[in-house]
């Protein structure tokens, strides 16, 4: 009798999933680059529809609610009665998921992230004429690889920074100038290394490859073919021997430099910054390799229900002003450089801003794709890169 | 005027509904049993065994790496991965070895300690230590771990205490994962344990004593048979929260990955859903090996 009624259960429940998962199949799976899906730019806006669902990084939407001076959505509201409800992502894959759920205008999508978006038609192109600040953006954003296709913008820049290199100046003997410091065996900081906790990672590896062993022939840390993938994962293989933490989050980064477990490794200026206030003797520096980065894009759904909302957003968060305030807070770049008449003296010396040889050394993420910028179709997509990312830390 | 007679009066509050379902109710037991276990029944059915099961079919599904979609056709792919790259037997082995270790270093560390509240300590000091054991719980599980990384760092406690014997700090490393979770886990073998011994008499003790034994024999065959169930709740709790733990790890562990963060990267960075399930399956699987090892013991009966 209980055995019976076990099995009913258990059969019933599984009846009721199956009947659940039934519908919605009918994707295939594609090995073979996509078509951009075309999906219809808007041409003119109107009246705003008084609310602004968003997907963004934490500290990009300010309402007050860390800080009540940092405040950029209260006066937007003001100006253009758009109430703005924001949803704070923590991965660039969280921002994907949330975006195909249909129920947000717009996201802050890193380059990680904005190709996926783009092909599987979850974002419309963007039409610059109407969003004037984009006129003011910096040049080198514009139809870049991580925020257009085929020359058609798919969103309007937010800001962006460099992952530099930063290390221990008392523990090293001598500044580095390249990142062998963090690549090769025999290095000085053998045991005190981190690494960034991202397959994108890889792309660090490539990038070192790219300047030290031209015979494989990388263009492009983001387009790997296998053998130059292979080549950049043994590196990181290699790497993983004398690397004491991979970090996520910054806070253990800023602990680990001032407390002297790590000594050289991949960093973001906003944490070099904290760490310095902190007492720590770290310093930071582009390598004669380049260096990777991000970059960030506001995009819009190509179902958004509040579209106009929309574009006086992302109007609004490129203006100097906003910029200004948003660059400061999250401790980066600016992507409308105009916004440098509005920081604190220094600021945009710290990072680089309208410093465009400096980022012209940076190779900003992008999402990693089979289609590679040749043509080709055989460069190693993102999947695998994780799967690598896993095998590297063993 | 007091024609009405006492019959007519309403007899309980419940309308007539309400009195015909009660009679219902009264008459069949089987309706009674059914209504009242309805919805815990539901919830462990749906939203437990549901989802374990939403979980294992997932596990045979795929995605599109382009768009990150979701494919809902059966295959193979995560398990053939999962088996045939020797990565994930490296990291399965080792949060394995990780869980065993953390449990027998907790038992080691909790069995003395249960002994001693159930068995020595006064009536008025055991009420203390159990509000000792117990206390740690009360903190954020985030902030001890924090602090052993704190521990653990360049110029922290650990080298402050070790330097002078000469033994290295484990620094941020597996060792100092097995340490941090050995502590974060030692209350919920603690407790299991003293409440197993204080229900051992005393006189058992005094008995084995009297008739000779010394006290490993005691320990082996008094104490040990009536204890074990509680030993073994304390051991699958211990052994179970380790293995599918991955802040711990991702704090102090340095390099170390153990399963949970090959989850969560799976789910986080490569939004790979079903091979994060396939994953998933694995610790589940064990820990029903294990239970089902415990069960042939007879053990399980006595809990």
């Amino acid at each position: 009798m209980k055995r019976r009624w076990l099995r009913l259960a258990a059969v019933s429940a599984v009846a009721l999933t199956l009947a659940a998962c039934g519908g919605g199949g009918g994707t295939t799976p594609s090995g073979k680059p996509a078509a951009v899906p075309s999906i219809p730019m808007k041409q003119s806006i109107g009246k705003g529809e008084g609310q602004l669902n968003l997907i963004a990084w934490a500290g990009y939407v300010e309402s007050g609610q860390d800080d009540p001076k940092v405040d950029w959505v209260h006066p937007f509201t003001q100006q253009t009665g758009c109430h703005v409800n924001v949803k704070v992502a923590g991965t660039s894959d969280e921002m994907v998921t949330l975006m195909r759920t249909g129920q947000y205008d717009g996201v802050s999508a890193s380059g990680d992230a904005s190709l996926r978006l783009i092909y599987g038609g979850i974002v419309a192109p963007v039409n610059t004429k109407l969003v004037p600040n984009y006129a003011d953006v910096a040049p080198y954003l514009k139809d870049a690889a991580w925020n257009s296709v085929n020359g058609q913008m798919y969103g309007i820049p937010h800001g962006y920074g460099a992952n530099v290199l930063m290390w221990r100046s008392d523990k090293l003997p001598s500044a580095p100038d390249s990142w062998s410091v963090v690549f090769e065996k025999n290095s000085p900081a053998t045991g005190h290394i981190t690494a960034y906790d991202s397959p994108i990672y890889i792309a660090d590896a490539a990038l070192y490859l790219k300047a030290h062993n031209p015979s494989l022939g990388i263009t492009n840390p983001y387009e790997l073919t296998q053998k130059q993938f292979d080549a950049s994962v043994n590196l990181l293989k290699q790497q993983n021997a004398m690397v004491h933490d991979y970090w996520s989050n910054y806070l253990n980064e800023v602990h680990a430099f001032k407390a002297g477990d790590d000594w050289a490794g991949t960093s973001w200026q906003v944490i070099a910054n904290t760490a310095q206030s902190e007492g720590a003797p770290v310093k930071t520096i582009v390598p004669s390799e380049g260096s990777t980065g991000w970059s960030d894009t506001w995009m819009i759904a190509s179902h958004a229900q509040h579209p106009n909302c929309m574009y006086k957003w992302m109007n609004w968060i490129a203006s100097p002003q906003v910029q200004a305030q948003v660059a400061q807070w999250f401790g980066e770049a600016p992507a409308n450089p105009k916004a440098c008449a509005y920081t604190e003296k220094g600021f945009c010396q710290t990072y680089h801003v309208k410093d465009y040889a400096y980022y012209k050394r940076v190779a900003f993420w992008a999402t990693p794709i089979p289609s590679c910028g040749n043509g080709q179709n055989n460069c190693v997509d993102y999947s695998k890169w994780t799967q690598a990312w896993t095998d590297i830390k063993g | 005027m007091t024609t009405t007679s006492v019959t007519d009066r309403p007899e309980a509050p419940a309308g007539p509904t309400g009195h015909r379902l009660s009679a219902l109710l009264h008459n069949r037991p089987g309706l009674r049993l059914g209504g009242l276990l309805a919805g815990p029944v539901a919830w462990l059915g749906v939203v437990y065994v549901g989802s374990l099961v939403v979980l294992l079919i997932s596990a045979f599904w795929t995605i599109d790496t382009y768009t990150g979609a979701l494919i809902r056709s059966f295959t193979l792919t995560n398990f053939e991965t999962l088996f045939t790259q020797s990565v994930y037997w490296h990291i399965i082995g080792r949060t394995v070895a990780i869980a065993l270790a953390v449990t027998v270093f907790d038992f080691l560390l909790a069995m003395p300690m249960a002994f001693f509240m159930a068995k020595v300590a006064s009536p008025r000091s055991r009420r203390w230590l159990v509000v000792a054991i117990l206390t740690p719980l009360w903190s954020n599980y985030l902030v001890k771990a924090y602090a052993w990384l704190v521990m653990f760092s360049n110029g922290g406690l650990i080298d402050w205490v070790t330097k002078p014997f000469g033994v290295g700090n484990p620094g941020l490393s597996t060792t100092a994962t097995v340490i941090t979770l050995a502590y974060l886990w030692l209350p919920y073998m603690v407790l299991p344990l003293f409440a197993g011994l204080e229900r051992l008499p005393d006189s058992m003790l005094e008995a084995s004593g009297d008739l000779g034994a010394r006290p490993w024999y005691t320990f082996r065959h008094a104490v040990l048979p009536i204890v074990t169930p509680a030993i073994l709740a304390g051991c699958i709790t211990t052994f179970s929260l380790s293995l599918g733990d991955y802040i711990a790890v991702s704090i102090v562990g340095g390099t170390t990955q153990m399963i949970g963060n090959v989850i969560l990267s799976n789910v986080g960075s490569a939004n790979n859903l079903p091979f994060a399930a396939a994953l998933a399956i694995v610790p589940a699987v064990i820990m029903l090996v294990l239970l089902a090892a415990v069960r042939r013991t007879g053990a399980l009966d006595a809990m």
